[in-house]
């Protein structure tokens, strides 16, 4: 029996961040589910652990800061037309409120808010994603339903990207474009703070319901579901994955 | 970098500190109000007036503020 709503044969899935934690367990996951990838990253050597790990052929994958204006307009132009749009680049950083400033929110956003959007727009605009199309952003709990001490800046980011999906999905409906969040609550990943001890982790741990952080892949079973034809008439909605962490 | 200064701006992230008069020698984790929230305040403290990275670590091995003194200053060199 092969039948699998699921699956994403066919489909060309272009991810940002995947040379580490969410983005690259999205690249492998997406892999093997059938999908065509073109992985970007900053990290040229970390970028190419992840393309050697991939299932299936046909695979590109482009090294790129997408901070920086030339470099995501030139990765606009060079990528071929795609099925679905995974943003995963992001930063956390904690910084309690009395200590942010200008130069700190303009780099948080600029990773985590204008450098994808502004990225899907240039595509969009190069007509690189088609009718049809899927666009994911793995945004966070932290902003949309609830914050951390210390991240107020990065709450914002993702609060933005919330308002951003919602205006979009309403706009690309009519080239029948896709475009959800996932917010997970914390993933097993490197982007955790080491301004923590692991003592704080534990105790943070403790407070989730089902009594662990989540594993990236985990995340990446999420993705699937929005990039595939199964989630067909979802658009402009956050998919919660958190243990169940905001129940309390 | 002057142990009495980094004291100062160690306390004035905090409200108040209570009966207990701020000292180089003084238990940080004594003072009342000391949370993670103040952890995360010290480290941006650091950061912010001199330049040097602490960690979660280097707070959790100190107890005193002059540990913490020590610290920063073997990482100034």
């Amino acid at each position: 029996m092969n039948y699998n709503p699921y699956n994403l044969i066919n489909k060309t899935i272009f991810i940002t961040g995947a040379s580490s934690g969410i983005g690259k367990a999205i690249a492998f996951e997406c892999s093997k589910m059938g999908a065509k990838l073109l992985i970007t990253g900053r990290d040229k050597e970390r970028l190419a652990d992840t393309y050697s790990h991939l299932e299936g052929s046909g695979h590109l994958m482009f090294a790129a800061d997408l901070s920086v204006e030339n470099e995501l307009k030139n990765l606009a132009e060079r990528l071929p037309v795609i099925d679905g749009f995974i943003n995963s680049a992001g930063i956390y950083r904690l910084i309690p409120f009395q200590f942010i400033n200008r130069e700190e929110i303009k780099k948080i956003f600029e990773i985590n808010f204008t450098a994808p959007v502004t990225l899907c727009q240039g595509l969009v605009k190069l007509k690189k994603i088609k009718e049809g199309s899927s666009i994911v952003f793995i945004s966070s709990i932290a902003g949309n339903m609830i914050s951390a001490i210390g991240a107020s800046v990065y709450s914002a980011s993702k609060g933005a990207i919330n308002g951003m999906i919602k205006g979009m999905a309403l706009d690309l409906a009519n080239y029948k474009i896709r475009v959800n969040s996932i917010i997970p609550g914390m993933i097993e990943t490197n982007l955790t703070s080491e301004k923590l001890t692991a003592e704080q982790i534990q105790n943070d741990i403790k407070r989730y319901p089902l009594k662990r952080y989540g594993k990236p892949e985990e995340v990446a079973y999420a993705a699937i579901f929005l990039l595939s034809d199964a989630s067909k008439w979802i658009t402009g909605t956050n998919l919660l994955i958190d243990g169940g962490f905001t129940l309390l | 970098m002057e142990i009495l200064e980094f004291t100062e701006n160690f306390a004035s992230q905090f409200n108040e500190t209570g009966s207990v008069k701020i000292n180089p020698e003084s238990k940080f984790r004594d003072i009342e109000e000391w949370s993670s929230f103040h952890a995360l305040s010290i480290i941006a403290m650091v950061d912010e007036i001199y330049k040097v990275k602490l960690t979660g670590d280097d707070i959790r091995k100190s107890s005193t503020i002059s540990d913490l003194f020590e610290i920063i200053k073997s990482k100034i060199k």
